[in-house]
C-alpha cells in the first residue's frame, strides 16, 4: 500500500511538474472579509508573473472563517499560501501539522502582515444612540451586535480591542477590565459564528443599535448598503488588528510551488499590491500608499495585540480556551 | 365496539417501510416468541412436520432461505455505515482520559447546551405528533382543492437546506419580520431565542410524523370508525379507541424520527438561536466551537455524550413501542 502510494505520489508529482511550465496554480486559503480584496490582487498578481517569467499563473481561492479554513490546512486541503485573521490561527499550522516552522512571522516583513486593519462600530444613520466610544457600549439599553470570539477571528480582535480600551481606561485594573467587558457582552443579544453572519444580523434583521466591526468590513457595508443608511464611529482608542500571510512549506515542496508562492505574497508588499490593499480599504504598510490613502482612514490611536496582551498565544489561553475569562463572563455569578 | 378494536389489531402490523427498516434489530432482539394467532400456525406446522428428524436444537430450518448471506451483509453495512464512524468518536475521546472528559461534559455550559438541544428537541417532537397527525389525517380522509399541493408542501423541509430554512425563518421572525413585528409588541420574541429554536426544530421535524402516519391511515378504512359508530361508540371514543391503536407505533416512529432529527439539527438553528452561551446555545454548536478552537478530543467528547444519551432515549422509545404495541394487541 505504502509503496503504491509512493509511485501514485511519484507520478502525481511527475504530473504536476510537466503542467508547471504550462501553468503554475496556486491555492490561497482566506478568512471571510478578503473576498473582495483577493478577486483583484489575483489578478494583478497573474498579469505580473506573466510579463516577469512568461509562465500563466491560475490562483485559486478559498474563503470561510479563519480558524475553520486553519483547520481544513491541517486536515489536509492544499492551500499554497494562507492569509488569515491572526497569527494564532496560523500558528496552529505549526502547533497542530508542523506544516511550516515556528518562525513563520520573521519571514516576511511587518509581522508578516501586508496590511493592518483595525476594529470600529457601525451604527445606523443619525447614531440615534449617540454612540461615540467603547464606554457608551456598556450602558444600559444599548444593543451590541458582534459574533462569538470563540468561532470568529474577527471577533478575538473586537473583544481585544475592548479589553484593551478597559485596561488603559480604568488604570490597568484586570478585574475592572473583566468587568467592562462582561456588561458589555451582556448588552450583545445575538452572537453569530461569522462576521458575515453578524453583519447580515445588524443590516437586514434590524437588530442591535451598533455593529462592532473590521474597519475594511465597515466600510464595505456602508459602501454596499448604502450611506445613508449606516455610518462608521472611530472609537477614541482600538487595537491594531494585524492579518498576517505564510506560505505553506510543506505544500509547496511537495507540489514544486515555491517560487511562485513566495513570489505571490512578496507582490503584497509591492506598490501594487499595496495600493489594492488601501482601494479595499486595508491599511497599507508601505509609506506611499498609506499616503494617498490616508484620508480615507480615520486616525486613530492604535495599540498592538503583542503590547497589551503579550502575543496571540498569551490571549488565546487567557481569554478564549475553555474555562478562559470569555467563558466565565458568561458564567452565572461569573 | 369489541368487534370492532379486534378489527383493528392487525393495522399495527402494517407499518410503513420506514418503520420496518430502523427497527427490525430491536423487534428480533425484543419480541416476545410468537403468540397468539401465529402459536396456533405454528403449532399446525410443528405437528405436521413432527415425524421429520430435528436438526439442531438452537437453528431451526427457515423456509425462506439467505438467512446468513443476508444477515452477514447487514452487519458488514452497519458496520461500515454507522458502527466504525461512531466508534472513531468513542476513540477520539478516550484520548482525554476519564478526568478530563467528565470535566467537558459536566462543564456548566455544555449542561446547559445539552438541555436546551434535548429539551427543545422534544417539545417540537410533541408538536410535531400533535400536529402531524392532524395534517396526516387531513391529507388522507378528505378530498379538497389544493390536496397535492398541501401534500408535496409537507416535504418542503425534508428537501430544503437546513441554511435556507434557518435564514427564511429569522427573517419571519426577527423583530423587523413579516410576523415578529406583531409578536414583539406582544413582548413574545422568538428569534434569538430558545422559542426559535423550538421553531426552527418543529419545521425540520413535520415531514417524518406526517410521512409516517399517513401510509398507516390510508390503511385504515373508513369503514371501521362507521362500525364504531353503528355500535355507539361517540367520536372520542372512536379516536381514542380505534384510530389512535391503529397508528399509535406509527405515531411514536414519527416522533422518534422527528426528534433524532432535531437533536443533531445544525444548519437551521444557528441562523435563529442567538447562540448566546447558557441560554441558546445547542449542542451541535458547541461542537463546532470546540472544533474551532482545535480541541478534537473535547468536541468529540462531547459528540460522545450526545450519541449516548440520543442513544438512550431512543432504545428507551422503541421499547415502549414494543410494550405498547403488546399492550393494545392484547386488548
Amino acid at each position: 500500500m505504502r509503496s503504491f502510494l509512493t509511485v501514485a505520489t511519484v507520478v502525481a508529482a511527475g504530473l504536476i511538474g510537466a503542467a508547471a511550465n504550462a501553468e503554475v496554480t496556486l491555492l490561497n486559503a482566506s478568512y471571510d472579509p478578503t473576498r473582495e480584496l483577493y478577486k483583484d490582487f489575483n489578478e494583478a498578481f497573474a498579469k505580473h508573473w506573466k510579463a516577469k517569467t512568461g509562465q500563466a499563473m491560475a490562483i485559486r481561492q478559498s474563503h470561510g472563517g479563519s480558524g475553520k479554513q486553519a483547520r481544513a490546512v491541517i486536515d489536509g486541503l492544499e492551500a499554497d499560501v494562507v492569509t488569515l485573521a491572526l497569527a494564532y490561527d496560523i500558528d496552529a499550522l505549526f502547533d497542530r501539522a508542523k506544516l511550516i516552522p515556528k518562525d513563520w512571522q520573521k519571514r516576511l516583513p511587518d509581522n508578516s502582515s501586508p496590511y493592518t486593519s483595525t476594529i470600529v462600530f457601525l451604527v445606523r444613520e443619525g447614531n440615534p444612540k449617540g454612540i461615540k466610544d467603547w464606554g457608551d457600549l456598556v450602558k444600559r439599553g444599548v444593543s451590541v451586535v458582534t459574533p462569538n470570539p470563540k468561532t470568529s477571528g474577527g471577533a478575538r480582535w473586537n473583544y481585544l480591542a475592548a479589553w484593551g480600551y478597559a485596561l488603559k481606561s480604568l488604570g490597568n485594573d484586570e478585574a475592572k477590565a473583566k468587568d467592562f467587558v462582561q456588561r458589555l457582552y451582556r448588552n450583545v443579544p445575538v452572537l453569530d459564528t461569522g462576521a458575515r453572519g453578524s453583519l447580515t444580523t445588524f443590516t437586514e434583521r434590524g437588530i442591535g443599535d451598533v455593529f462592532i466591526s473590521w474597519e475594511n468590513e465597515a466600510f464595505l457595508a456602508v459602501k454596499e448598503l448604502g450611506p445613508d443608511k449606516f455610518e462608521i464611529v472611530v472609537p477614541s482608542l482600538s487595537i491594531l488588528a494585524e492579518p498576517p500571510v505564510a506560505v505553506v512549506d510543506r505544500v509547496v515542496d511537495r507540489r514544486g510551488t515555491r517560487k511562485a508562492a513566495q513570489a505571490y505574497l512578496e507582490y503584497l508588499y509591492t506598490p501594487e499590491g499595496q495600493e489594492i490593499a488601501g482601494r479595499h480599504y486595508y491599511r497599507p504598510r508601505l509609506q506611499a500608499a498609506a499616503a494617498r490613502y490616508a484620508g480615507q482612514f480615520a486616525k486613530v490611536k492604535l495599540f498592538t495585540i503583542d503590547e497589551v496582551f503579550g502575543g496571540w498565544q498569551k490571549a488565546q489561553t487567557t481569554h478564549f480556551t475553555d474555562g478562559g475569562v470569555f467563558d466565565q463572563i458568561y458564567q452565572p455569578g461569573g | 365496539m369489541m368487534a370492532a378494536a379486534h378489527h383493528t389489531a392487525p393495522a399495527p402490523t402494517a407499518p410503513p417501510r420506514l418503520v420496518r427498516g430502523g427497527e427490525w434489530f430491536l423487534n428480533r432482539a425484543f419480541r416476545a416468541p410468537p403468540a397468539g394467532r401465529h402459536a396456533k400456525r405454528d403449532g399446525m406446522v410443528r405437528e405436521a412436520l413432527g415425524s421429520l428428524p430435528r436438526r439442531s436444537a438452537w437453528r431451526r430450518p427457515s423456509v425462506l432461505p439467505g438467512f446468513g448471506l443476508a444477515f452477514g451483509y447487514t452487519i458488514l453495512y452497519l458496520s461500515l455505515i454507522v458502527l466504525i464512524p461512531l466508534s472513531a468518536t468513542f476513540f477520539k475521546s478516550a484520548t482525554l482520559g476519564w478526568d478530563a472528559f467528565w470535566a467537558t461534559i459536566t462543564a456548566p455550559r455544555v449542561l446547559a447546551s445539552l438541555r436546551l438541544s434535548f429539551g427543545a428537541s422534544l417539545i417540537a417532537a410533541l408538536l410535531n405528533g400533535v400536529f402531524g397527525l392532524l395534517v396526516a389525517w387531513v391529507l388522507v380522509r378528505y378530498r379538497f382543492f389544493g390536496r397535492r399541493v398541501c401534500d408535496a408542501l409537507v416535504d418542503l423541509p425534508f428537501a430544503l437546506p437546513t441554511a435556507v430554512a434557518g435564514i427564511a425563518l429569522t427573517a419571519v421572525y426577527a423583530g423587523n419580520g413579516w410576523l415578529g413585528q406583531y409578536l414583539e409588541p406582544l413582548g413574545i420574541k422568538v428569534a434569538f431565542t430558545p422559542l426559535g429554536v423550538i421553531v426552527a426544530l418543529t419545521f425540520i421535524g413535520l415531514p417524518f410524523v406526517v410521512r409516517t402516519v399517513q401510509p398507516v391511515l390510508e390503511d385504515l378504512e373508513p369503514e371501521l370508525e362507521e362500525a364504531a359508530a353503528t355500535l355507539g361508540a361517540n367520536r372520542l371514543q372512536t379516536f381514542q379507541r380505534v384510530i389512535l391503536p391503529a397508528v399509535w407505533p406509527a405515531l411514536l416512529t414519527g416522533f422518534t424520527l422527528a426528534f433524532a432529527r432535531a437533536v443533531g439539527e445544525y444548519g437551521s438553528v444557528i441562523f435563529i438561536a442567538g447562540n448566546l452561551p447558557m441560554v441558546s446555545e445547542i449542542t451541535p454548536l458547541l461542537i463546532i466551537i470546540k472544533l474551532e478552537q482545535y480541541d478534537y478530543a473535547g468536541a468529540t467528547s462531547v459528540a460522545v455524550i450526545m450519541l449516548v444519551l440520543s442513544f438512550a432515549l431512543l432504545l428507551l422509545i422503541n421499547l415502549l413501542q414494543w410494550w405498547s404495541s403488546r399492550r393494545m394487541g392484547r386488548s
